[in-house]
């Protein structure tokens, strides 16, 4: 059974749309994302789940209960853009009073330790780097032991070394069990830590499903780029089934096509004795899926 | 210890992390009675002030100078900045409620307003001869006014500033009229008759009075009784209404 439903939400702001059809189903154990562009109304999907907002139209369940039911803030955990704590507090000061607030609470120190705050637990909030700020806040997230946590835009403002860290941290996080739900518009980030995620554009679904699932929806448009040692005719490839098109660059040259592309080519080129030098290869990712999917007009 | 407490308790340990914040709220007022205590002419009686002496009025005066930079300088800069920080949204997705940290934000800066008040009484009547009020029940009622009072006024400051920033400059530019109406600078008493008649109508010369009353045992204005109690209920009414919790 499902543990997040979302059915035809849509919300709007005044005269703006944030959210005009959003539907999908997050199932118990696995890590969702929703991936978009900035302002396609990721944030404000993950809002109205959390029930911080009301949903203009649509129903939304969460384990089995309305969105928004006082019941839930005590089985979810949710870290929020943008969201501080003051100053002065110390992260354990911090870790100590939000566990005070749930019924089952996880020993803030074993939290602490995983998310590498033991060493910071008497630094206060205001000097804390961005990772440890966002590190705490993924701690207090999962504080009352949640059993879904939803994380917005965990990784942005990270360094590279601390997006990768946490990304272990989340992996660690579904190994206990936890639903996770992610908003991201990282694709590495979706394409490594993903189970399925929900492409969301200007407040529709314009795609759902596994990150390998939507990179083959992109097609499976392969570029090859390589300085051949001598020159030869454009015939020689353009007539081959595999290769759409060949550009010239100066020396170099640019193959599009499809299939078993690379072979075709070099099996060609070796015959004729030509060598292809600086050979790159290029295959479509969840960046060209995302492209695929968000861009045009 | 239930999660109010809690909240009231963390909230007194990151407020007293700011030595400014103890300075004005508990020491300053001591200092201005104990510097004014010692000038002579503050001992003098004028006949305006029904048998009390300015000192007498002073402390007082210190008293509400305490209130009225917790209650329009400090709380609502504070507030609204747990608003413009995303603290209160943070709240908001955990089983407690974001009320409960404004409930223990007021309930903190009542009990510094209490702390003060006996600092501040403690120095006048054992340094300056300030008397024992004639009706303490008077003088209990003066001090709580005076703050829901003021309290409830920041509360509505912190509702619709837009950020920390705004609330502390508008509660600011509200501090030094409000102050001077109480007498802060030249008793009320002394002051015009529409004047004072202004300052009648603000919380600050409202509770002002009220200490007067209970000083000398008089009963109670009900004229500053009301206007007190309008502050509590009609700012506390529109900040609750028009609070904004992000």
């Amino acid at each position: 059974m499902a543990v997040i439903e979302v059915e035809n939400l849509a919300k709007r702001y005044g005269e703006t749309v944030a959210v005009r059809d959003v539907s999908f189903s997050v199932e118990p154990g696995e890590i969702f994302g929703i991936l978009g562009p900035n302002g396609a109304g990721k944030t404000t999907t993950v809002e109205c789940i959390s029930g911080l907002r009301t949903p203009g139209s649509g129903r939304i369940t969460v384990l089995g209960r309305p969105a928004g039911d006082p019941e839930l803030r005590a089985r979810i955990g949710v870290q929020l853009q943008e969201s501080e704590l003051q100053d002065k507090i110390t992260v354990r000061e911090a870790l100590e009073l939000y566990s005070t607030f749930y019924p089952n609470p996880a020993d803030w120190r074993d939290l602490a330790a995983d998310l590498g705050l033991t060493a910071k637990l008497k630094t206060r909030f205001g000097k804390l780097s961005g990772g440890q700020k966002q590190r705490l806040s993924i701690a207090l997230a999962l504080l009352g032991n949640p059993e879904i946590a939803i994380l917005d835009e965990l990784t942005t403002g990270l360094d590279p070394q601390a997006r990768r860290d946490t990304w272990d941290l989340i992996s660690g996080i579904r190994d206990r069990g936890v639903t996770l739900l992610l908003v991201t518009h990282f694709m590495e980030e979706a394409e490594r830590l993903c189970d399925r995620v929900v492409v969301i554009d200007k407040g529709a679904v314009v795609a759902l499903d596994t990150p390998s699932g939507l990179i083959g929806r992109a097609g499976d448009e392969q570029r090859i780029r390589f300085r051949p040692s001598q020159p030869f005719a454009d015939e020689l490839l353009t007539g081959l089934p595999e290769v759409r098109e060949m550009r010239r660059q100066g020396q170099r040259i640019e193959i599009i096509g499809s299939g078993n592309l690379l072979h075709a080519v070099i099996s060609v080129l070796a015959r004729d004795g030509i060598v292809a030098a600086e050979l790159i290869l290029e295959q479509a990712t969840l960046d060209d899926a995302f492209v695929h999917l968000t861009g045009g007009e | 210890m239930s999660v109010f407490t809690k909240l009231t308790v963390s909230e007194f340990k990151l407020t007293l992390r700011d030595p400014l914040y103890a300075f004005f709220t508990l020491l300053l007022p001591v200092m201005l009675l104990a510097i004014l205590g010692n000038v002579d002419s503050m001992r003098e009686a004028p006949p305006e002030l029904g048998g009390l002496r300015v000192i007498d009025l002073y402390a007082g005066l210190a008293l509400s100078l305490s209130i009225a930079i917790i209650g329009l300088q400090g709380m609502p800069g504070v507030l609204a900045g747990y608003r413009e920080r995303g603290i209160l949204r943070r709240l908001a997705t955990t089983p407690v409620r974001p009320g409960l940290l404004l409930g223990a934000q007021l309930m903190m800066n009542l009990i510094t307003v209490l702390v003060t008040t006996l600092l501040v009484y403690t120095t006048a009547m054992l340094g300056f001869g300030v008397p024992f009020p004639e009706s303490p029940a008077t003088f209990v009622l003066a001090v709580l006014l005076s703050s829901s009072g003021a309290f409830a006024l920041g509360l509505l400051l912190s509702a619709l500033a837009p950020s920390g920033k705004a609330a502390n400059a508008i509660g600011t530019v509200l501090f030094f009229p409000m102050m001077f109406l109480a007498g802060l600078w030249g008793p009320r008493e002394l002051m015009p008759e529409w004047v004072r008649q202004i300052g009648d109508f603000t919380p600050l010369a409202a509770g002002q009075d009220l200490m007067s009353d209970a000083l000398l045992g008089r009963s109670p204005s009900m004229l500053s009784i009301t206007v007190l109690l309008g502050y509590l209920v009609v700012c506390g009414a529109a900040a609750i209404k028009f609070f904004r919790w992000e």
